[in-house]
């Protein structure tokens, strides 16, 4: 079959063959935007479906509870709660692990199981093997994800320390559980599935190990529909009280759902944030491009309009050409969306352990995706459309007169100066389409600030990591204890092989009162003259615990609306539980794990106790470690070993895996907008200018000078954007930092000379290598051509 | 005088072409624009060429100012073989020797008049002050007049200063009164003949205008590619006295 297309139909390909490289840049631009929004969003509504979907399958509790012990008859007073749907005792108990392919030890998190069916509340979706059977003892379910990271399966047993007794369980299946979605550790800042795992085992084994026959420790619920949370969470605590109960939370504030929802409402800002500039950029081009090409043909347009074509049709040929280059940025970005999007999911699936569903075409994204890059397609060409429409076919194909000039104020200014001619030219064409010059500088300072933003990233990252793990945590590991001990543990630690340093720690949760706002939150008490666990000011100088009142995070006291000298309510949720009015003596400035402070015998005496600790932080020497971790594993007592070496290789391999993917990314977009706004400027430059440059090229000059004046303009324009993009992304780092911190992490306004350097380096780049594949235009210019022809 | 002897006095070759040929292949096509030219040109003259469309006459104007190199043949300026010239060559050769004036003008927009001048005179060995040259052609009172705020006929005498500010060997133009009327012609010639006649620079000048003729000392004709006639004119006019 012969496709017949008619002669403007031809007309409009041949065009756009002609300008494939400044289309390309265009539509790849407009493709980045479209792209960012399919796969942020796609994701995010695989994200949120997968998870209620999980949630709903496992039957995830709305509220939970820890306490230390109460009989099981509390369970029906607490059932009789109103508002309470389903409630559910459970025994959970921390354990150290003895692994074979570790010398370090590993934390267990042991949760019971109840004795007959399934759990009612936060069910265990058992991958392969089995739930453990009631009567056995040694019988337990691990997370999939954990017996991975150590390569073990069903049958397979492992060594645990339960209540100072070294026993080996048998591994009978692999589950996976909406609590741990996001597996935190005690005292970790990443998920590590080789140091942390979650396991369950029968009710009566755990409770006859724990000595909690007849009793629970944990509570979680499920909420009738329109309960209130607050009232129910209120009277829970009030009936916990005696039994140890150190304050429930609801859903929102467990931590697992706490990291995946706000990861979620990340994902959403950033699909929301980038999208809309690519598609600005990509708009500002496809103006620019249009313009000139109408401009250029303008004496076909008389023509055509002479012939008969009426303003509609002569508009539709240029309309469409602006379809085509939306159409074709649109279908590249949604492939590159969902491809994107896949990896992205696949990134999740690494961090968030539950089922994740397949990212699909969501009609509702693509639509919008469609109609979004349709808005930015005419904002961007509707102008040069309608002017292709409204021209006369008299004006049309009578020459243009020439772009006419006037020596502006900047002229006369640079006129006391003597400049060459070809300076002169390139300035006078800076200043004389002035809305473009600025449009081409905010389009490459745009992709400086965005290099600026994605490296700020990794400069937090970098600050984050000096002032926590080399300046504020400087033991190598924390050994924390179930109970508070007798301060003088410590001299029993100091005496274990390797160890060079110790220092005691008391921590004790506390809810922080100020008026109707409150927070949980621990009180770590710290030795005076510490060296291990140090306490920093803003500057990162070391400052003494204040013995009469509290050091507080910064990030605290603003979400209690506090300030320095005001009086906080602390209710310590633990033993005596006694609450006290405190003043706040100090504020610090965290970026990781927001505390509040105090000196350790300001602790105890609040605790109305003796010297007493809760763990030691301490400094090994790394030839006796794996002497130190043995010893360790078998003493009873120790609830955890936080080794901060781990959490350091852990927290990077992360950042490594997660965030350098993001930049790369984003470096490689910069790297485009960049590329994409010279080029098009350049090539606008050159298509304007051919027959200047021709003649000058006739008058004597080399091809040289000849490319000088036509790069000179864009190497002016990219040296203005780079001061500028600088201090845009400053700005926009500035915005994004406090945007980005949660409840658990801050990311510190720090931006290293060296980023702006980099920023600086890949847009110039861009710039330069732009500018040869122009040069080589340049010298290809056609002297006879361009001087025969008027402009 | 073909034998280059006037009054008795031999003259200086400027150009000497022998057996020019130039051949365009376009898409399949092959165009044969000049079919062998010999050509002599004599320091100091105005010649005029005449011909109707593709009979070779801007073609070999491109070839005499270096834009454009024959497929054979030899070509020589004075002692300078152009046919043996590097492109970075010919870009020399046209910015120490050659002068063009064009149909369509070809200023710089985003330049003065003064500054379109200084353009050339900044890369030039000897050149004459771009006030100087503008003077020379009538426009002293234009200076600092940008492109768009002349009129054609202005817009040309400024290429033609442009042209002559670096006191150019040769002169070469290609219908420079093509896009003027006739009144607005006669000024630009008159710039032009003043030239020829003030620095003694060797003019071609490719016209429609038979009437033209008359201000040249030869006429050489073109058709189908070659010189079909070369004659001389002994009375040469002033150019306020031609007619078209």
């Amino acid at each position: 079959m012969v496709i017949r297309i008619d002669a403007l139909n031809r007309k409009l390909l041949r065009d756009l063959w002609r300008i494939k490289g400044q289309a390309l840049a265009i539509s790849m631009v407009m493709a980045c935007g479209i792209a960012m929004m399919i796969s942020s969003f796609g994701t995010v509504t695989v994200l949120e479906e997968s998870m209620n979907a999980f949630y709903d399958r496992t039957r995830f509790a709305d509220v939970f509870a820890t306490l230390k012990r109460a009989p099981d008859s509390l369970k029906e007073d607490i059932e009789r709660i109103p508002g309470v749907s389903v409630a559910e005792t459970r025994i959970i108990a921390a354990v150290n692990l003895d692994l074979p392919n570790m010398a370090e030890p590993a934390t267990g998190q042991l949760i019971s199981l109840p004795e007959r069916g399934t759990p009612l509340l936060n069910d265990v979706i058992i991958l392969s093997g089995r739930y453990p059977t009631a009567q056995r003892p040694n019988e337990v379910a691990v997370t999939d994800a954990f017996a991975n990271a150590h390569g073990m399966a069903v049958g397979d047993s492992f060594q645990a320390i339960i209540n100072g007794n070294k026993r080996s369980l048998e591994i009978v299946g692999l589950g996976m559980t909406p609590e741990y979605i996001y597996a935190l550790g005690p005292g970790s800042l990443m998920p590590d599935d080789r140091r942390f795992g979650v396991m369950w085992m029968g009710r009566k084994a755990l409770a006859a190990a724990f000595d909690l026959d007849g009793a629970f420790n944990n509570v979680t619920m499920s909420l009738q529909l329109g309960a209130s949370e607050e009232e129910i969470i209120r009277r829970l605590d009030v009936l916990l009280e005696p039994y140890g109960g150190v304050g429930s939370y609801a859903r929102e504030d467990q931590l697992s759902n706490f990291f995946l929802v706000n990861e979620i409402t990340q994902l959403r800002t950033s699909g929301a944030v980038f999208p809309p500039v690519f598609l600005l950029v990509a708009a500002f081009l496809l103006n620019v491009v249009v313009s000139r090409i109408v401009a250029t043909e303008r004496e076909q347009i008389g023509l055509l309009k002479a012939f008969g074509y009426n303003d509609l049709e002569v508009g539709w040929i240029y309309l469409k050409l602006v379809l085509i280059l939306v159409l074709v940025g649109l279908g590249m970005g949604m492939a590159l969306g969902l491809w994107m999007g896949g990896g992205m999911i696949t990134m999740y699936t690494t961090y968030y352990k539950f089922p994740l569903l397949d990212l699909g075409i969501d009609p509702g994204v693509f639509t919008s995706a469609a109609i979004i890059s349709l808005i930015a397609g005419m904002v961007g060409g509707l102008g040069a459309v309608r002017q292709a429409a409204k021209l006369s076919p008299a004006v049309a194909m009578a020459p243009p007169v020439p772009t006419s000039y006037k020596a502006g104020a900047l002229s006369r200014f640079f006129s006391r100066f003597t400049i060459s001619q070809p300076t002169r030219m390139i300035f006078r064409h800076v200043t004389r389409f002035p809305v473009r010059a600025s449009l081409t500088i905010i389009g490459v300072a745009f992709s400086v600030a965005l290099m600026i933003m994605s490296l700020f990233f990794l400069d937090s990252v970098e600050r984050v990591i000096e002032v926590y793990f080399f300046q504020a945590e400087r033991q190598t590991l924390t050994v924390s204890f179930v109970e508070p001990r007798p301060a003088t543990v410590e001299q029993e630690i100091q005496h274990l092989p390797g160890v060079i340093q110790t220092q005691p720690t008391r921590s004790v949760a506390v809810r922080l009162r100020n008026g109707h706002l409150s927070d949980r939150k621990s009180i770590i008490g710290i030795v005076s003259g510490a060296d291990l666990n140090r306490l920093l000011d803003s500057d990162q100088k070391t400052i003494e615990p204040p013995p009469g009142g509290l050091a507080l995070s910064k990030h605290i006291a603003k979400d209690l609306d506090l300030k320095l000298g005001d009086l906080v309510t602390v209710e310590v949720l633990q033993e005596r539980r006694p609450i006290e009015q405190i003043p706040i003596v100090r504020l610090v400035e965290e970026y990781l794990g927001f505390q509040a402070y105090m000196h350790i015998d300001a602790v105890n005496r609040l605790m109305r106790e003796g010297p007493t600790v809760t763990g030691i932080h301490v400094m090994v020497d790394s030839r006796y470690a794996d002497d130190l971790y043995a010893t360790l594993k078998d003493t009873p007592g120790v609830a955890g070993i936080a080794q901060q070496t781990a959490t350091l290789a852990s927290f990077r391999e992360t950042m490594d895996n997660t965030m350098n993917v993001m930049i790369g990314f984003y470096v490689a977009l910069a790297s485009l907008i960049a590329f994409g706004v010279a080029y098009n400027a350049a090539r606008i430059a050159l298509s304007e200018r051919a027959r200047a440059l021709a003649s000058l090229r006739v008058l004597g000059f080399t091809r040289e000078e000849v490319t000088y004046i036509l790069l000179g303009e864009l190497g002016i324009l990219t040296l203005v954007s780079l001061p500028v993009g600088c201090l845009l992304g400053y700005s926009m780092a500035l915005a994004m930092s406090p945007m980005l911190a949660t409840d658990l992490y801050n990311f510190p306004f720090v931006i290293e000379n060296s980023t702006y350097g980099w920023s600086v380096v890949v847009v110039c780049v861009s710039a330069v290598l732009c500018g040869f594949i122009t040069r080589h235009r340049v010298f290809g210019l056609n002297l006879v051509t361009a001087l025969k022809t008027r402009e | 005088m073909p034998d280059g002897v006037q009054d008795g006095t031999r003259l200086t070759e400027t150009f000497r072409a022998e057996g020019i040929t130039k051949v365009y292949e376009t898409g399949g096509l092959r165009v044969e624009a000049l079919r062998g030219v010999d050509l002599t040109l004599y320091e100091g003259e105005l010649v005029v060429l005449l011909g109707p469309s593709g009979s070779g006459k801007s073609t070999l104007l491109n070839i005499l100012g270096g834009l454009d190199l024959p497929t054979a043949g030899q070509l020589f300026f004075k002692d300078l073989e152009l046919t043996a010239c590097s492109a970075h060559d010919l870009t020399v050769y046209r910015r120490d020797h050659v002068g063009f004036v064009f149909q369509f003008y070809n200023l710089i927009p985003s330049l003065t008049a003064r500054e379109n001048v200084a353009l050339v005179t900044e890369i030039a060995a000897d050149p004459m002050s771009a006030a100087e040259a503008l003077e020379m052609v009538g426009l002293e009172h234009r200076l600092d007049h940008f492109p768009s705020q002349l009129s054609g006929g202005e817009q040309q005498r400024v290429a033609i200063a442009r042209a002559i500010a670096k006191r150019p060997d040769v002169l070469l133009c290609d219908e420079p009164t093509g896009a003027l009327d006739s009144k607005t012609g006669v000024v630009v010639l008159e710039a032009l003949d003043r030239a020829n006649r003030e620095l003694g620079t060797t003019t071609a000048l490719i016209t429609h205008n038979a009437g033209i003729k008359d201000m040249s000392e030869r006429v050489i004709r073109f058709a189908d590619g070659q010189i079909i006639s070369v004659d001389e004119n002994p009375v040469k006019k002033a150019p306020e006295e031609l007619t078209w």
